[in-house]
């Protein structure tokens, strides 16, 4: 079974999520093992794709058997570039799905089944795009994807969910649409499919690769991609969507549908059109970067004018998408940029999975959805406030949080190129980071406690929290405080492991730091 | 505003487009690079599967045949796809009620199912002969078209998809004519949601089969020993069409689910 | 004016239609107030692009591509000689009659993602007419703006 792993880490959810269908509308009680399983067979499994691509390199699977000739089967590919993320998929994967277990009596509880059942049904896609060797199976995997997550945004229980949940309906199907446009003309010019074969063919007809069927491909893929990972101006939906769904789904959209989507980026980027398309094109270099710097300034600015949490957040996600897109697009020699934007997708990823746990905490346990309402938090409940911290740190970028280390890279990266104005927006979104988690911080130390110190009874929600779950809620939090200060202490195995796959594939003469 | 921000869109992406159409290939052209290849790479998967498919596979039907053997990873997810948005319209808009009422509405339910009643709730009662002695012939001819379909999958047009549509549309005209109640005694709401999920298992768990032969993932050719065919090639064949077989059954009943949850407003009562 | 039209329209008519029809169905999509026209506008970008992919696929004078030993002398000779099983050389056909399958393939997926994504989109707007007794979107932001903070 050992060589199959690639393929299992897909299918254990999907099955999952099928026999919760199944059998979880007779018998509610099934439905949170079963997916707890099926999420935990995954995060063994990647553990292993880790391991084999850490230890013997770069793992090609054939589905169907069908490995020559190449590109007529569908090809699933792991390397140092994907390998980690599917890691952190089934880390943020499991830590919302303990989260989110739900108690029998609250409101809407015969849905829950199928909650887990598009919970589980998100994995499969997320799983499968980041694994997957061939375009147009990611367009079918960001499908799933965005169909799931419409489904659970719209399950929340304010009525702007639905709302929300259509807009991010039109805007969604036309970024998908996009990206399905993008490859359909790079199929036009080259015929095939395949990411690894396309590469082939580009290399190998200069006039092709050259052509404008493949430049305006390339534009609409990353028009598609930027649609979906919310970057300025195309950001609209972010803020609603994520907002006005279930905790319990927010916690698992927040931190991975955006990183995946710039995981897409990178992917399509590096081995589809061969990073020459960034150093050869300064110009287009040069804007991109420019957008990034927008949706960095945005993305602050918004955030400041938030009185909600879950908002506030939101519009960090769009500051932090900013980082990544301008990290991948700063066209240095040494790749540190491309480097530090493949790390920063981890960090971010399980910076955002511990602060939107923190949020849903909040408003579960304590009834906190704006700023004010957190005031004497660290006297009431000092892990909570503490795990907070700890993500807030991360993101203004204190070392030896992992927030810290991605921004070193990505400016080192910056430096070696020359773009001063990346350089400027960066520090200056770590200031708007600051002030704005220090504001936070100060009431939540400083704060007086409220008179009425039980657990707040919300009139319009998701209901009060009994205290045997509560344990629940906050193990999933501490854990991702706790990966978040790991990842930035052991930095340099992963940082290695990414720069193994980006010097082997760009010919960079040397790794040395 | 809104229409001079789209129109400027529209505009724009119009001519981003239509900026390459020049280096386009021409219309029917039979060595264009998706017809036929292009040097640099390997063989064009068009011309493999044209060449090869009824070697590996004894599927006349290419596209059945690259859809459910050759590409049927991407077919599998798009099978869940459809899965999710039987189970997001019910997640979304079904109106689910309280135990007491539902005993009242099952009672009512059980009222009209069973045959084609030609009096229904609303007493539309002239208008039901009509209708619903057409579909008294129409259903069962449908019903047998959609299985023809499914099943000749391989030696011509046809497959899972468009027949489990043919089946899922008898399920509705039976609701058009008989009302919705009547259709719901043949294929109750938790029959279909649970058939649903079981045409997404059928299809993972034959692909799986594979993995405990030693074969990689939806490599029918894996089964030929257990189903004691002579080769390979027609292990592949008739994993194709058990593989159309869970897809037919998943989206006949999502079709169904479709419509009730859309027609009724989530109530699942009354409806067109 | 003719030269140009015979050079860039004539033989890629088909590239010109799609593109039209995608910049109608996206104007709806974004420019119309009502939720339905806006699904209406996005179910015809996507049949649109639809048609992109299957006019790749056509080749002059092919059939449809199916491909048994019926087809021809060369074909039935063949397969009489014992010809398939595993590792066999291929097929004697000429790939030129036959239409290229794989844009059907692909589009059958594009189709099925289609149909799925206006089912949900439909059921929203059920929920939000059910919850605000309209479906034009300025007087629904409206009265978003108008209710309480309910989180």
């Amino acid at each position: 079974m050992s060589e199959h792993l690639p393929v299992i880490v897909v299918l254990a959810p999907l099955f999952g999520a099928v026999i919760v269908g199944f059998f979880g509308s007779r018998d509610r009680r099934l439905c949170f093992p079963i997916a707890l399983t099926a999420l935990a067979l995954s995060f063994i499994c990647s553990i292993g794709v880790v391991h084999h691509v850490a230890t013997v390199g770069a793992w090609d699977y054939f589905v169907g058997g069908w490995e020559s000739p190449h590109g007529v089967g569908i090809q699933l590919r792991a390397d140092g570039v994907n390998s980690l993320l599917l890691l952190a998929i089934a880390v943020v994967a499991l830590l919302a799905l303990v989260y989110s277990i739900r108690q029998d009596g609250e409101k809407d509880a015969e849905k829950s089944p199928f909650f887990y059942v598009l919970f589980l049904l998100l994995c499969v896609g997320l799983f499968g795009i980041t694994i997957t060797g061939d375009a147009f199976n990611v367009y079918v995997l960001i499908e799933i994807t965005a169909l799931t997550s419409y489904g659970l945004v719209a399950m929340g229980s304010s009525r702007r969910s639905r709302v929300a949940a259509f807009q991010y309906l039109v805007i969604g199907t036309v970024g998908a649409s996009f990206y399905l446009i993008g490859v359909g003309y790079l199929y036009l010019a080259v015929g095939s499919l395949n990411m690894a074969d396309i590469r082939a063919i580009l290399a190998a007809n200069p006039e092709i690769a050259n052509s404008r069927i493949v430049g305006t491909a390339l534009v609409f893929i990353l028009l598609g991609v930027w649609t979906k990972m919310s970057l300025f101006p195309l950001h609209g939906w972010l803020p609603n969507a994520y907002s006005y769904c279930p905790s319990g789904s927010a916690n698992l959209m927040a931190p991975l549908v955006t990183k995946v989507s710039v995981y897409v980026m990178i992917r399509i980027l590096f081995s589809v059109f061969g990073l020459g398309v960034i150093t050869e094109n300064p110009g287009w270099s040069e804007l991109v970067v420019l957008i990034a710097v927008g949706s960095i300034v945005a993305g602050s600015v918004m955030a400041l004018t938030q009185r909600e949490i879950k908002k506030m957040l939101c519009c960090l996600i769009v500051a932090e998408v900013g980082y990544m897109v301008g990290g991948t697009w700063l066209g240095d020699a040494g790749r540190w940029g491309l480097t530090g934007s493949m790390y920063h997708i981890l960090a971010d990823a399980m910076m955002t999975s511990c602060l939107f746990l923190a949020a849903g905490v909040f408003a579960k346990q304590f009834g906190a959805t704006r700023l004010e309402h957190l005031s004497g938090l660290f006297r009431r409940s000092p892990w909570v406030a503490g795990a907070f911290t700890l993500g807030g740190l991360a993101m203004i970028g204190v070392p030896p949080m992992c927030g810290f280390f991605s921004k070193f890279y990505l400016i080192r990266g910056a430096i070696e190129s020359g773009h001063w104005l990346y350089i400027v927006a960066l520090l200056g979104s770590s200031l708007v980071n600051a002030i704005l988690f220090f504001r936070i911080f100060e009431i939540a130390y400083f704060g007086e406690v409220p008179e009425s110190s039980e657990p707040f009874e919300p009139s319009e929600g998701e209901g009060a929290t009994p205290r045997r779950y509560a344990v629940w809620r906050t193990a999933p939090l501490l854990i991702a405080a706790a990966l978040t200060l790991l990842l930035g202490i052991f930095n340099r195995p992963v940082i290695d492991l990414i720069r193994g796959t980006v010097v082997e594939n760009t010919g960079i003469v040397s790794m040395e730091e | 505003m809104q229409k001079l921000f789209a129109t400027i869109a529209v505009i724009i992406t119009g001519a981003i487009l239509l900026n390459a159409v020049e280096d386009f290939p021409r219309f029917g052209d039979p060595h264009s690079p998706p017809n036929s290849g292009v040097s640099g790479g390997s063989v064009s998967s068009s011309v493999h599967y044209l060449q090869n498919t009824y070697l590996d596979t004894r599927v006349p039907n290419v596209v059945t045949a690259v859809l459910a053997d050759y590409r049927g990873y991407d077919t599998l997810f798009e099978t869940a796809v459809i899965l999710t948005a039987g189970i997001a319209v019910f997640a979304i808009l079904r109106v689910v009620r309280r135990e007491d009422e539902e005993e009242s509405a099952g009672s009512e339910e059980k009222a009209c199912s069973g045959e084609f009643s030609t009096s229904d709730s609303d007493g539309e009662g002239r208008h039901r002969v009509v209708v619903g002695t057409t579909c008294r012939v129409v259903v069962p001819l449908a019903q047998l078209f959609g299985f023809y379909i499914i099943a000749h999958g391989h030696p011509s047009p046809g497959g899972g998809f468009q027949g489990g549509v043919v089946l899922g549309t008898s399920f509705i005209l039976i609701a058009l004519a008989a009302g919705l109640g009547s259709a719901l005694g043949r294929l109750r709401e938790d029959m279909y949601l649970r058939l649903a999920c079981l045409g997404v298992f059928i299809y993972a768990g034959i692909g799986l089969l594979s993995l405990f032969f030693r074969r990689n993932f939806l490599d029918y050719g894996a089964l030929s020993g257990l189903l004691q065919t002579g080769g390979e090639e027609m292990a592949r064949s008739h994993g194709i069409f058990g593989v159309e077989l869970g897809v037919a059954m998943t989206v006949t009943t999502v079709m169904f689910a479709l419509f009730a949850n859309l027609s009724t407003r989530g109530e699942l009562k009354g409806g067109l | 004016m003719m030269e140009w039209m015979k050079t860039t329209i004539v033989p890629h008519f088909n590239f010109w239609i799609y593109v039209v029809i995608m910049m109608l169905g996206l104007w709806a999509a974004i420019g119309k107030n009502n939720l339905i026209k806006k699904l209406i506008g996005l179910s015809i970008f996507q049949t649109a692009i639809l048609l992109l992919y299957v006019s790749m696929g056509v080749k002059e004078g092919a059939s449809i591509p199916i491909v048994d030993e019926t087809m021809g002398e060369a074909a039935v000779d063949f397969m009489a000689q014992g010809g398939g099983g595993a590792g066999a050389t291929a097929f004697p056909i000429n790939p030129d009659l036959f239409a290229n399958p794989l844009p059907h393939v692909l589009m059958l997926t594009a189709i099925v993602v289609g149909v799925a994504t206006l089912g949900v989109a439909l059921a929203l707007c059920q929920v939000i007419f059910r919850d605000f007794g309209t479906l034009e979107e300025p007087e629904i932001l409206n009265q978003i703006k108008t209710i309480q903070d309910d989180v």
